[in-house]
């Protein structure tokens, strides 16, 4: 296997007060993967960021991008990394290509118009080119700060949630800009509230929960390993209780007693539902419709979380 | 090094001074002409001349040092604490850029548009006052000299403020009265013995009296002094800008 572009062991940030942000976090990010990061508010997921991308300083363990360490080596480091913040922080009275351009050379990069007008033109904002930020509606500020990141070609994108206050259209909009720069290679770590977001768009999924990471699996995989699938049996009549018959079933009624949901492992040997429908005829109950559906990694989120907070 | 970044932030801060020239240039110079009418014609021609020289003359060293140490103040405490503000520092904090870099980046153009300030008052002033220069390159090195040091403390004001208030505090609250009561428009010798001693305590009375002394060839300390004051200010300033930047404070979480 090829040597992770990010590699995390031990990582520790504390604070003065005796908050731990980060306690002790073990990560490995391979090159041209989407790897999403979630966790509740506070999980520490913006704070790992920062301390990767040398906003914040690490107070023990070791962060190496591109197998260079981010604070002895931080030029080399830091060279790879482009960052796109959770706020939208632009200077308000700059044009969007001069600001463009001044990222570009923080990093050191010889003045490449060509590339950044490229870079405007893949995230629509080429007609925007010379206008002010000030001008700038929400979703334009974000492309203006992902144009930002990009400006210096980097190998690794941390996108801080891109798409959190921004429309469903352009939220798909931007799903296309990361499949984009997947294509060419990059390699891009998003945090994101948005479960649907990660399980659309994400190879892996790494979940962190008080600061510490609790999993960290490929997005598919999770969804079988966890995953929890239901069936919906839309009834004839109402009932007004599960009927004593039905009681070895994991059933639930819904719909004001028109529906019953009988949720099945997948990765059980048999789901049980023809035995389930044979018992439903025998009690008597008629079933208008059948259908079934995948719990959301939205549920599996919460499940985890939950789980971890009761333990 | 990277140097392409220094420059980027170099001329990212000129460009913003050249953005609100009518603040950054005209103000300055419509306030150094209004006390050279006030100072000069109106109240110096009525004073005696102090050690050889007309007041309207003797006051324009004080007046041009009067800005520069708050120019150099208020344009490098205003840079490093507007990104900090709007949260754009992100950019600079994350970017491949030492300490260092960062610093002559932006303590760079304050002292540039200090010294361009300075500059220009100091033409200003040949249209009020008959003026001739003893020492113009000692002239030029106090002023580049005290430009970069006061910028220095500028943008340790900018890094260690929480508000805008902070960030006019200090230049309001400290600068300005030292200046004022640092000899700028007065000899030292003039003042009663008790008060020439406690005079020596005011670190710009050593400023002034350098830049005096390029001006006319007589100064109220030695020259010196003055060399070896401004020598200690700008080891203190970047001493504190070293220790801010390898501690984080208020600066890197």
């Amino acid at each position: 296997m090829a040597a992770p572009i990010v590699s995390i062991s031990n990582l520790v940030k504390a604070y003065a007060g005796g908050f731990t942000a980060l306690d002790g976090i073990d990560l490995s990010i391979q090159r041209g993967e989407i790897l999403a990061l979630l966790g509740p508010n506070g999980a520490g997921k913006t704070t790992l960021i920062s301390t990767i991308c040398g906003i914040a300083t690490p107070s023990s363990g070791a962060i190496r991008v591109g197998g260079y360490d981010v604070v002895e080596d931080f030029r080399d480091a830091r060279r790879m990394i482009g960052l796109v913040p959770q706020e939208l922080t632009l200077e308000p009275f700059e044009k969007v290509r001069d600001t463009v351009r001044f990222s570009r050379g923080l990093f050191g990069k010889p003045r490449d118009d060509a590339y950044l007008d490229q870079v405007l033109k893949d995230l629509s904002l080429w007609d925007k080119r010379d206008n002010k930020i000030v001008t700038l509606s929400g979703g334009m500020k974000r492309r203006v700060l992902i144009a930002k990141a990009l400006s210096h070609e980097p190998d690794v994108l941390f996108l801080d949630e891109p798409t959190a206050g921004v429309d469903v259209e352009l939220r798909r909009d931007m799903w296309r800009v990361v499949e984009a720069l997947k294509a060419k290679g990059t390699t891009i770590i998003l945090t994101t509230h948005y479960i649907e977001e990660a399980e659309a768009i994400a190879d892996r999924i790494a979940v962190i929960n008080k600061g510490q990471i609790m999993l960290v699996e490929e997005t598919a995989a999770l969804m079988d390993r966890m995953g929890r699938k239901e069936a919906v049996i839309d009834l004839a009549a109402p009932l007004s209780a599960i009927p004593e018959a039905l009681h070895n079933y994991d059933l639930s009624l819904a719909g004001d007693g028109c529906q019953l949901i009988y949720g099945y492992d997948t990765s059980a040997e048999r789901t049980g539902i023809r035995r389930l429908l044979n018992d439903l005829e025998a009690a008597g109950i008629t079933m208008r419709d059948l259908s079934t559906r995948q719990s959301s990694l939205e549920e599996v989120f919460v499940k985890l979380v939950h789980a971890e907070d009761a333990a | 090094m990277n140097l392409t970044a220094t420059l980027v932030i170099f001329r990212y801060e000129m460009k913003r001074f050249f953005r609100t020239i009518l603040q950054s240039l005209v103000s300055p110079i419509i306030s150094t002409s209004l006390y050279f009418v006030v100072f000069g014609a109106a109240i110096g021609a009525r004073m005696e001349e102090i050690e050889g020289t007309s007041y309207g003359a003797f006051i324009v060293p004080g007046l041009i040092m009067l800005t520069v140490l708050t120019q150099s103040i208020s344009n490098a405490s205003f840079g490093i604490y507007f990104p900090k503000f709007i949260g754009t520092i992100y950019e600079i904090l994350s970017a491949p850029v030492s300490s260092l870099e960062i610093v002559i980046g932006y303590v760079g153009a304050a002292a540039v548009k200090a010294l361009m300030i300075g500059l220009i008052i100091l033409a200003t002033s040949f249209l009020f006052v008959p003026l001739s220069i003893a020492h113009p390159v000692w002239m030029l090195a106090f002023l580049v000299m005290t430009c970069i040091c006061f910028a220095m403390f500028g943008f340790i004001i900018g890094i260690l403020a929480k508000n805008f208030e902070q960030l006019q505090l200090v230049p309001l609250l400290v600068v300005t009265p030292l200046v004022f009561l640092g000899g700028s428009f007065y000899s030292i010798s003039m003042l009663p013995p008790v008060w020439q001693t406690i005079s020596l305590f005011n670190p710009v009375v050593y400023l002034v009296s350098g830049f005096r002394w390029s001006f006319f060839g007589v100064a109220d300390v030695p020259i010196g002094l003055s060399l070896l004051a401004i020598a200690a200010f700008t080891a203190l300033a970047f001493g504190t800008i070293w220790w801010i930047f390898k501690t984080g404070y208020r600066i890197r979480d």
